[in-house]
């Protein structure tokens, strides 16, 4: 097997990592939660960092009309059969493709993984924004809007009293490197190549 | 006018140079950083205490736990009196937890808090803590720091030399200091003598829960059985107990009672009595002894009444029990860290007494008795004395030990702890006290590895140390560092109620114990509402039962109507929160008890019997969250006659 070859074998198999380990993490810091709350999203999975994180998260929200975590979402179907789907795609590039069809993958885990963030950033503006009329507590912006109360895709974020912190995991990290393994294994792959054969 | 300027200059300036002599000379003797006792105790905002201190109410019948070296209080545990801010006592749950052969007893006078011990080491696990007044012992979880069994001891009365722990937390021990007829009958008071006996009981620790049970009571003879400490170590498998009014007087005691040059310290093998009871030995004696046990899961109490107990008799087990002579109606009963040494704090004597249990032994082996009482063998004083610390202070009461060769003894009529070394009995240090102490504390002082850091003395009068408050001022305990040559006081801090000794262990043995919440999927309450969809009313003839919830911020249902005048309604209330430190509290207008205090994953029921028709409020009494204030519902009451269906809602009218 040509090293480019295994490099894309190990490039498909990374994503799996996302069965193991959380893909985000979002933690709530506050002066009365001196244990902030926080709640891991697995492919297939909200769970809490701290035990009932989720449930007291759910309890916060309500006083400004934000709707409940779900249980679970269509994405926790979609996203898995995404994964194993490119996965074996990856799998039977790497023993029967070349370096182009390396680049195909890489580029198709980056338009999947694009969309899947997209796909995250509409939940979490919906859930910011989406607001119970009957709302408790009511707030605007300095301009009159509403304001919303959505978490930060990436980065850290004061919303009220909270500080709200959205950051990758270590499934994310599998994903990410899978991504960069597959576009190596793709310039591996086209610099040998491109070299005259020598036998 | 020159002259008087200079002479004055000369005068101050020598003056000056003394009183600076002087500064330089104390700090020199109290050590160069023992400057500041402030920065000793202090506990920035935020940061933990090195120590837990268990210390007992006496006449407030509870237990309070504050940190060392900080004195700060931290919760009062209800045991033996009724608690109406935790609803103890008065909550449904509760209440059987005072239930004894008397009936309910809501109070009772806590004295001698002891943790309990593996293999000689304080472990954290558990408080026991003795009521005085209608025999009983309490256990302490110090995962919940709640009482959670309570067991009373029959054949006792004042039980008072109670209740220390065994080094593997074996027994928890208690004996009666007034010694009554056993069993109870009418006599004359006057025949006390030869016909009152003195009660010593054995209550087994389960290793696993706790759970107590009497193993067996030795019935002594009708001595008072004042205070006691276990063998360690070496003399592990004894027990030492002193006793005064050997007299045997019923009347006029302070006179009466103190007229025998020496009275006991009664010394017990416990294993060899263990292993004649294992054995068969004993007789059962009919009793009605009541025995309280909390239940975590259920969040309930359950009290059993016991009807009957193993008694021994002291001269069936021969060499299980000696008397060693003591000077002077002895009080406290102090085993140091080794086990060698019996301290016998001769409240009327000028002198302390020590015994040496390996002289004990030698003495039991050469059958050096000099005589005996009700038959059981009195040793030699000069055979079994270790040594006498001589003129150390004026009433002695109770010594602790730091576990590097000193003890510390307690002086009530001299108001002073005096330092002093075992072995060569030599006095070390002395420090008053503010004013006229009776127990002191040592972390882990009843065990072999005592933390002698701190010990903290608890004294019996206040007087002016504090803002006066009327007629009754605090009682108070100080705080000694005592890791140096010389004791130096830290601080003063008030106590609740009277401080009648106290335990203490380092923070981190209980800290990471401590429980934050109570799971709801654990909740067995068998009136549990687990779902606030499950909330409900349900009339049961004259008895309705409320299965309420609560969680932040609303009551479900808050709305009931179709309750009627002479029912009694059981609000049965489940707290659904899952988060640390928040609790629900509910009260009822007109309700003839205290309010509840819900913790998180609790179920807690109170009753209430309303007289009067209308629509009556109940609320929420611990502010829980914002909407704190509108934590509130309405029930409606009906005439006795009426036919108001019984309904209720939660955000939405009742039609």
């Amino acid at each position: 097997m040509k090293r480019s070859n295994v490099i894309m074998l190990i490039a498909s198999l990374l994503p799996l990592g996302l069965f193991f380990f959380p893909l985000w993490k979002i933690t709530l810091e506050a002066p009365q939660y001196p244990i902030p709350l926080g709640m891991y999203i697995h492919i297939n999975d909200f769970s809490d960092v701290h035990p009932h994180d989720i449930k007291n998260i759910n309890l916060m929200n309500h006083y400004v009309g934000m709707k409940y975590i779900p249980e679970a979402i269509p994405e926790f179907k979609i996203f898995p059969i995404g994964i194993i789907i490119t996965t074996l795609i990856g799998l039977i590039i790497a023993f029967k493709g070349n370096h182009k069809w390396f680049l195909f993958w890489f580029v198709l885990m980056i338009v999947l993984s694009s969309a899947g963030l997209y796909d995250f950033y509409l939940w979490e503006h919906d859930y910011g924004h989406d607001l119970d009329p009957k709302a408790i507590m009511k707030f605007t912006n300095p301009d009159g809007s509403v304001m919303g109360f959505q978490p930060p895709l990436f980065g850290s974020k004061d919303i009220l009293n909270f500080r709200a912190h959205s950051y990758p995991r270590l499934g994310a990290l599998f994903l990410g490197l899978g991504i960069i393994a597959s576009f190596t294994a793709y310039l591996t792959g086209k610099k040998n190549n491109k070299k005259p054969v020598t036998m | 006018m020159k002259n008087i300027l200079k002479s004055t200059l000369v005068l101050l300036s020598v003056l000056v140079a003394f009183t600076s002599c002087d500064n330089a000379s104390s700090k020199s003797n109290s050590g160069a950083l023992s400057s500041s006792a402030a920065e000793k105790v202090y506990v920035a905002p935020g940061e933990h205490d090195e120590f837990y201190a268990f210390i007992s109410g006496g006449f407030s019948g509870q237990l309070s736990v504050y940190g060392l070296p900080s004195g700060r209080l931290f919760k009062v545990i209800p045991v033996f009196s009724q608690d109406a801010e935790k609803a103890y006592g008065y909550n449904e749950e509760t209440k059987p937890m005072l239930n004894t052969s008397h009936g309910f007893v809501p109070w009772d006078d806590a004295h001698h808090p002891d943790i309990s011990q593996t293999n000689g080491v304080v472990d954290g696990r558990w408080v026991f803590i003795n009521g005085n007044n209608t025999p009983r012992i309490a256990k302490i979880d110090l995962s919940t720091f709640e009482t959670t069994e309570i067991i009373e001891v029959p054949n006792s009365a004042g039980n008072h030399s109670s209740s220390f722990v065994t080094e593997n937390s074996e027994y928890v021990v208690a004996g009666t200091r007034f010694s009554v007829p056993i069993p109870q009958k009418d006599m004359p008071i006057k025949d006390y003598k030869g016909n009152f006996k003195g009660s010593l009981s054995f209550i087994s620790i389960d290793p696993e829960h706790g759970h107590m049970d009497i193993k067996f009571q030795l019935i002594m003879p009708g001595f008072d059985y004042d205070l006691s400490h276990p063998g360690r170590g070496k003399s592990h498998g004894w027990f030492f107990f002193t006793t005064y009014n050997t007299e045997e007087a019923s009347t006029l005691m302070e006179v009466n009672a103190s007229q025998n040059d020496k009275d006991f310290i009664a010394a017990v093998n416990w294993k060899k009595i263990e292993e004649y009871v294992n054995n068969g030995g004993g007789t059962m004696m009919p009793a009605n002894y009541a025995h309280n046990v909390y239940d975590e899961a259920t969040h309930s109490a359950t009290s059993t009444m016991k009807k009957e107990v193993r008694i021994v008799n002291p001269l069936d087990v021969p060499g299980a029990v000696y008397f060693l002579p003591t000077p002077k109606s002895p009080h406290g009963c102090d085993v140091d860290p080794t086990g060698e040494y019996i301290v016998g704090n001769g409240k009327l004597s000028a002198n302390l007494t020590v015994h040496s249990f390996t002289k004990m032994l030698n003495a039991i082996e050469n059958n050096k008795v000099a005589g005996d009482a009700y038959g059981i063998p009195i040793l030699n004083f000069e055979d079994v004395l270790a040594g006498v610390v001589e003129q150390p202070g004026l009433g002695p009461l109770h010594t602790e030990f730091d576990g590097k060769g000193n003890a510390y003894t307690t002086f009530f009529i001299s108001s002073e702890v005096v330092k002093w070394k075992l072995g060569t009995w030599e006095v070390v240090d002395r420090q008053p006290c503010y004013y006229s102490v009776g127990h002191l504390m040592i972390p882990g002082g009843n065990s072999q590895k005592p933390f002698g850091k701190y010990v903290v003395a608890m004294n019996k009068i206040t007087k002016d140390r504090y803002l006066p408050t009327g007629p009754e001022v605090t009682q108070s305990a100080q705080l000694y560092d005592i890791s140096g040559e010389k004791m130096e006081l830290l601080l003063d801090f008030p106590t609740v109620g009277e401080p009648h000794y106290a335990a203490g262990c380092p923070a981190d043995l209980v800290k990471p114990r401590s429980k934050k919440l109570f799971k709801l999927e654990d909740n067995k309450h068998p009136y549990a509402t687990l779902n606030e969809a499950d909330a409900k009313v349900v009339r049961d003839g004259k008895t309705v039962h409320v299965y309420m919830t609560t969680i932040r911020s609303h009551f479900a249902p808050d709305n009931i109507e179709g309750i009627k005048v002479g029912d009694k309604v059981y609000f049965h209330i489940t707290n659904l929160e899952q988060d640390y430190d928040v609790p629900h509290g509910v009260s009822m207008i007109g309700a003839n008890t205290s309010e509840l205090l819900i913790m998180p994953g609790q179920t807690e029921t109170f009753l209430w019997e309303p007289k009067q028709i209308g629509v009556w409020p109940f609320y929420c009494t611990d502010f829980c969250s914002a909407l704190h204030q509108e934590m509130q519902g309405y029930v409606r009451v009906s005439p006795a006659n009426s036919n108001t269906p019984l309904k209720w809602s939660l955000g939405e009218d009742i039609e």
